[in-house]
């Protein structure tokens, strides 16, 4: 191996052949004319692009499905998106109904979330004040994660009748655990050296909930309500499905549209369905974003040094 | 040393602490604290150090000898700032003063001035997030200077900082010894921390910790970042180092005996 002399050092000379540029200002032809910082324009189409190549290709599949896979006879089982659109979207006798069931389906959904936030953080501060309670009561949480819904649908009919109110504690019974399971994950994840400085400063269980466990525990509780209002809109159809007494919700619609082979309304229910979900729970993203993102988002790996 | 009509007397006595896990901490420590003193004590990883102050804050109970001290009034800085993410660092300084039922108005007061006092005015609404390491550390010694302490514990306080904020917060530190007058303890990995902020230097064994050796420090106070390169200050430092070493030595002797399987002969 040959030292460099001192003429060959490629410090201060314009290009050695052994050395590539890695970052730097200046004449880099594939640097030149780069933005340093991404314009709003961009950073936008960066977001919705994707998403509209993958829509597109859906869109795409959903056409060849019912064009190249099914005879026309049976075109009925998947009618291509633009007859939806037109048979059922479009047509106010079609759609007018079906928002009205959704606003059924999202009055049981929020009512059922509600019921499910309040018990399952309640359960949660319960089971967070002693291990003993917490052992004793989780494992029954699980069972309501577990239990198949459609097993004690005649059950919940004949204790609470085929209307509103069954319709409402399927929700609740399906959004309960997720609840429960984040809130006590978010309680539990206040840091062993604050709950010294409370124990230091004598601070009562009161004030540990209050001023330590709980604020900790928001951006769980945050993420629970997120899974949770989804599950929750699942189960305001799937009870509506099944309880059909009183004013129609979309999961009756869903059933009286199956039954009478209406497939352009079907799939406009259904999507309208899948939209107000999606909705719901990019409304409860961004509540949580507003509430607990300035500091929480920033706390890992933000700090200025 | 003047006779103390300030408090802030802290002494262990034959202080043992064996965990749950069989794990012996410390074997029969015995150290007094008197009004004025600030003592650091340095030993080998594990021999126990964070042990003696999580003892003497009462977040732990010895299993044999006990601790006195004349006031209950024990300020506690961790090893992380552990601030709560969620409130400012006023809001971070003012929760022990809420914690001890100190009034609104009060509280914000006493906050303002501890954070002044650690030098950070202007910076009482930021979140913890949006302050590096040092800041954060200078809340949380904000936050335990709001209840004005007797006794101050530090468990390696400045271990996680790059060196030259380390530096900086070691004079910061002295000036508050100097004008809060409290009693420290202070636990330190590092010899010249503890030579430079301390009257006294306790060097511990490895694990059960026991105090092996306790070294005067005999600088008076202020004392400027230059005697750090002043050769009695080596002198000092080398005293601390060389204790160290002799506690090392003998576990070192015990491994390599066990290594080669043989045995300890009693004594």
């Amino acid at each position: 191996m040959t030292l460099p002399t001192k003429t060959a050092s490629p410090v201060g000379r314009a290009a050695s052949p052994g050395l590539r540029r890695i970052a730097g200002i200046g004449a880099t032809p594939a640097a030149a004319g780069t933005p340093r910082t991404r314009s709003p324009l961009r950073s936008a189409a960066r977001a919705i692009v994707p998403a509209a190549i993958a829509l597109a290709a859906a869109l795409g599949i959903w056409l060849a499905v019912t064009y190249l896979l099914l005879s026309p006879g049976r075109r009925f089982l998947v009618p291509p998106p633009q007859q939806v659109l037109t048979q059922s979207f479009l047509q106010w006798s079609h759609l007018q109904p079906m928002l009205a069931a959704l606003g059924l389906t999202a009055e049981v959904a929020v009512i059922g979330l509600l019921i499910a936030s309040v018990l399952g953080i309640a359960a949660a501060i319960v089971m967070s004040q002693a291990g003993w309670l917490e052992r004793g009561i989780y494992p029954y949480a699980v069972v309501l994660q577990t239990v198949p819904i459609l097993a004690i649908v005649p059950l919940i009919g004949l204790w609470f009748s085929y209307g509103f109110t069954s319709q409402v504690i399927v929700c609740v019974i399906i959004a309960l655990f997720p609840m429960i399971a984040n809130t006590l994950f978010g309680i539990h994840s206040a840091s062993q050296g604050a709950h010294d400085l409370f124990t230091l400063h004598r601070a009562s269980r009161w004030q540990r909930l209050i001023k330590l466990q709980l604020p900790a525990a928001l951006p769980s509780i945050f993420t629970g309500l997120r899974t949770s209002s989804g599950l929750s809109v699942i189960g305001a159809i799937v009870g509506g499905f099944f309880f059909q007494q009183g004013s129609q919700s979309i999961g009756t619609l869903l059933d009286v549209y199956t039954s009478r082979l209406q497939s352009d309304d079907l799939f406009a229910a259904i999507i309208l369905a899948s939209l107000f979900g999606v909705a719901v729970f990019a409304m409860f993203t961004l509540i949580g974003k507003a509430a607990v993102g300035r500091w929480y988002g920033n706390a890992r790996g933000g700090a200025r040094d | 040393m003047t006779i103390a009509t300030t408090t802030g007397t802290l002494l262990f006595r034959g202080v043992s602490k064996t965990f749950d896990t069989g794990t012996e901490a410390l074997a029969g420590v015995s150290l007094g604290l008197a009004p004025g003193d600030f003592i650091s004590v340095v030993g080998p990883s594990g021999c126990g150090k964070s042990t003696l102050l999580r003892l003497a804050a009462g977040l732990s109970r010895p299993t044999g000898g006990e601790i006195l001290a004349d006031t209950t009034n024990i300020g506690y800085v961790f090893q992380d700032p552990t601030l709560l993410e969620w409130r400012t660092a006023a809001a971070n300084v003012e929760l022990v003063g809420e914690l001890a039922g100190i009034g609104r108005a009060e509280r914000k007061r006493r906050a303002g001035a501890a954070l002044e006092l650690v030098g950070l005015t202007g910076f009482e609404g930021q979140l913890p997030a949006h302050l590096s390491g040092g800041m954060r550390m200078r809340v949380s010694l904000a936050r335990a200077l709001l209840l004005a302490p007797d006794i101050f514990l530090f468990d390696e306080p400045f271990g996680a900082l790059d060196e030259i904020t380390r530096l900086r917060m070691q004079d910061e530190l002295q000036r508050l010894f100097r004008s809060q007058g409290f009693t420290g303890l202070f636990i330190t990995h590092s010899v010249s921390e503890a030579v430079y902020l301390s009257t006294r230097v306790v060097v511990m064994s490895p694990r059960p910790g026991r105090v092996m050796q306790e070294i005067d420090v005999p600088f008076g106070f202020p004392r400027s970042p230059d005697l750090r390169y002043h050769p009695d200050f080596a002198r000092v430092a080398g005293e601390v180092s060389a204790a160290l070493q002799d506690t090392q030595a003998p576990a070192a002797a015990r491994e390599s005996q066990q290594a080669t399987g043989v045995q300890e002969v009693s004594r």
